[in-house]
C-alpha cells in the first residue's frame, strides 16, 4: 500500500516527473537504446524545472505592467503570449496538463485510426499549450481529478484532427499537393483568412511578385521581437501613466531606462520558457511520431506554421504587418465594448499574422493576404478577451493565450461545461 | 556528426527537420547526434553541419557549413542533402 501511496500521491503529484514519464515510455516502446532513454527521460523533467525558473523572470516584469496599466486606463491590460499564460497555468494544473497531454496523444492516435480524420498532430508546443488550456478551462468549470483528465484527452485527441482537416481544402491550395496538413492552434484565423481571399481576391494577382527587401526578417526571431515589443509597450504605457505612477515601479530610474530593463527581462523570461518547451518537445514529439507511424500508418502529419512560409515569402510580411493593424485597431475597439484591453503580442501576430497571409494569398492573391490577415489580426484580439471570463483566476493575470483556436475551444468548451456543471 | 537543425523558435520546422534527419541517418547507418536550436543560441555551439530552411540559412553566421533545405517535408531531398554532408565528413 505504502508503494502505491508514495507512487499517485508523490511520484505522479510531480508534473516534471510525469512529463519524464511520458517520455521514457515513448522512447522504450520505441526500443530506443538504453542512453537515449535515459537522457530523454531526464531532459524532459530538466526541461519542465526550467519552464517555472522562465515563469518567474517573466513574470516580475509583467507584474510590473499589469498594474501600470490598471492605474494609468482602469482597464485590465492583456498581452497575449503563450509561453506565459502556460508557464504561469503550471503552477496550479501542472500535473492535470501532463496527464491530458499525454492521453491526448493516444486519442489523436485513437481518432485518426477510427475516423475519416487521418491526421497526427506534430506540433508538441501547441499540444502542451492546448492541454494547458483545457485543465485550467475544465478545471475552471468545476470538473477535477479523473473526469477533467479523460473529458480533456479525448478533447484534446479530438482537436489535434479537427483543426488540420478544417485547414486541408485550403493547405492543398498552399503547397499545390497533399502531403502535409497545418498542424497549428491558428487554424480558425487561417480559415478566415482563406475563405476572405476567396470571396475578395484573385489567386493569379500573388503577392509573390512584389519585390521585397528582407528588412522584417529579424523579427523571426521571435526572442528579438518579443523584446523590442515589450521595450515599446513598456515606453508608451509609461508616457501615459506620467512620472507619479511609472515612478512607483521604476524608483530612481528613467522611464527609458525602466522600460528597456523591463523589455529586455520579459523576453528573457520567454527565453528561458522556450528553451525548457524546446527540451521536453525534442524529446516527446520523435517518440510519438514514431508511435504514431506504427499505429496509424496513412495518417498525415499536421506540422508547425512556419512550413507554410516558404510557400510565399512576400506574403508573410504582409500577412504579418496586416495583422499586427488588425490587432492595432481591435485595441481601441474593446474598451469602449467593455472587454479587456488586448495590446497586439509580437509573436502571436507574427507567426499567425504570416500565416493568415499565406493562406489568403492562395485563394486571393495580394488582396487575400492583406485582408485575410487583418481578419486574423481582429480574430487573435476578440477572442482573448472573451477567453478571459472562462480561465477563472487565469483569467486575471495580465497575459492569455494568443492563437485563435485556444480562444475557440476554450470558449465552447467554457460555456457548454459550464451548462452542464 | 553532430548536425544542427535551427529555426526561429527551435521548435518548429527544426523539429521537423530534426525527426526527418534522423530517420535517414538511421536508415544508412550513420552515427551522430541533430539537436534542435533556435537562431538567437546557436553562436557558440559546436557542429559539423547546420541545416535550415532557406530563409533562416541566409541569417545563419557559424562557422559550421550551413545547409538550406527547400522543403523540408521532402523525404528525398532530405537524404540526398544528408548523404552529401555526411560524405564530405568522412573524407
Amino acid at each position: 500500500m505504502t508503494l502505491i501511496n508514495f507512487i499517485v500521491y508523490q511520484v505522479l503529484n510531480e508534473p516534471a516527473v510525469l512529463v519524464g514519464l511520458m517520455a521514457l515510455i515513448g522512447l522504450a516502446v520505441m526500443k530506443k537504446p538504453f542512453s537515449k532513454i535515459m537522457s530523454g527521460t531526464l531532459k524532459s523533467i530538466l526541461g519542465f524545472v526550467i519552464l517555472g525558473a522562465g515563469s518567474n523572470v517573466l513574470i516580475s516584469s509583467l507584474n510590473n505592467l499589469g498594474p501600470m496599466i490598471q492605474q494609468t486606463f482602469n482597464i485590465q491590460g492583456v498581452i497575449p503570449t503563450n509561453e506565459a499564460i502556460v508557464a504561469l497555468a503550471q503552477q496550479t494544473f501542472g500535473r492535470e496538463t501532463a496527464l491530458i497531454m499525454g492521453f491526448g496523444f493516444l486519442a489523436n492516435l485513437l481518432f485518426a485510426r477510427i475516423t475519416p480524420l487521418k491526421y497526427v498532430f506534430l506540433t508538441g508546443h501547441h499540444i502542451f499549450f492546448m492541454a494547458a488550456l483545457l485543465s485550467a478551462v475544465l478545471g475552471t468549470a468545476g470538473l477535477n481529478e479523473i473526469p477533467l483528465i479523460i473529458v480533456g484527452s479525448l478533447l484534446l485527441g479530438f482537436v489535434m484532427v479537427l483543426f488540420p482537416a478544417l485547414g486541408a481544402p485550403f493547405m492543398r491550395k498552399v503547397t499545390g499537393g497533399d502531403e502535409v496538413a497545418i498542424g497549428h492552434f491558428g487554424t480558425t484565423g487561417y480559415i478566415a483568412a482563406g475563405l476572405v481571399g476567396q470571396l475578395i481576391g484573385d489567386p493569379e494577382d500573388s503577392t509573390e511578385d512584389i519585390e521585397f527587401s528582407d528588412s522584417l526578417s529579424f523579427l523571426k526571431e521571435s526572442v528579438l521581437s518579443t523584446m523590442l515589443t515589450m521595450i515599446i509597450i513598456f515606453f508608451i504605457i509609461g508616457l501615459f501613466a506620467g512620472p507619479e505612477v511609472y515612478a512607483e515601479y521604476a524608483g530612481e530610474r528613467s522611464l527609458f531606462m525602466f522600460a528597456l530593463m523591463q523589455g529586455i527581462t520579459f523576453a528573457a523570461g520567454v527565453s528561458i520558457i522556450l528553451s525548457g518547451v524546446r527540451m521536453i518537445i525534442g524529446e516527446i514529439v520523435p517518440a510519438f511520431q514514431g508511435i504514431a507511424e506504427k499505429i496509424v500508418p496513412d495518417a498525415k502529419p499536421a506540422l508547425d506554421c512556419p512550413i507554410t512560409f516558404t510557400y510565399a515569402p512576400n506574403a508573410v510580411i504582409i500577412g504579418f504587418i496586416f495583422s499586427f493593424l488588425g490587432g492595432l485597431v481591435s485595441m481601441f475597439l474593446l474598451g469602449p465594448l467593455g472587454l479587456a484591453l488586448i495590446i497586439p503580442g509580437m509573436v502571436p501576430h507574427f507567426f499567425t499574422g504570416a500565416t493568415a497571409g499565406v493562406f489568403g494569398n492562395a485563394t486571393g492573391g495580394k488582396k487575400g493576404a492583406m485582408l485575410g490577415a487583418f481578419v486574423n489580426g481582429i480574430l487573435i484580439s476578440f477572442l482573448p478577451a472573451l477567453l478571459l471570463p472562462v480561465l477563472g483566476s487565469l483569467g486575471f493575470a495580465n497575459t492569455t493565450f494568443g492563437d485563435a483556436d485556444f480562444g475557440v475551444v476554450g470558449i465552447i468548451v467554457g460555456y457548454l461545461a459550464k451548462l452542464f456543471s | 556528426m553532430r548536425i544542427l537543425a535551427v529555426c526561429g523558435m527551435g521548435l518548429g520546422s527544426s523539429l521537423v527537420l530534426k525527426m526527418n534527419i534522423e530517420k535517414v541517418m538511421d536508415q544508412e547507418g550513420i552515427k551522430g547526434t541533430v539537436d534542435v536550436k533556435d537562431l538567437s543560441s546557436i553562436q557558440g555551439e559546436k557542429a559539423d553541419f547546420i541545416f535550415a530552411s532557406e530563409e533562416i540559412g541566409k541569417k545563419i553566421d557559424h562557422p559550421a557549413e550551413v545547409i538550406s533545405v527547400k522543403n523540408m517535408t521532402d523525404r528525398n531531398e532530405i537524404k540526398e542533402k544528408v548523404l552529401t554532408a555526411a560524405a564530405k565528413l568522412s573524407k
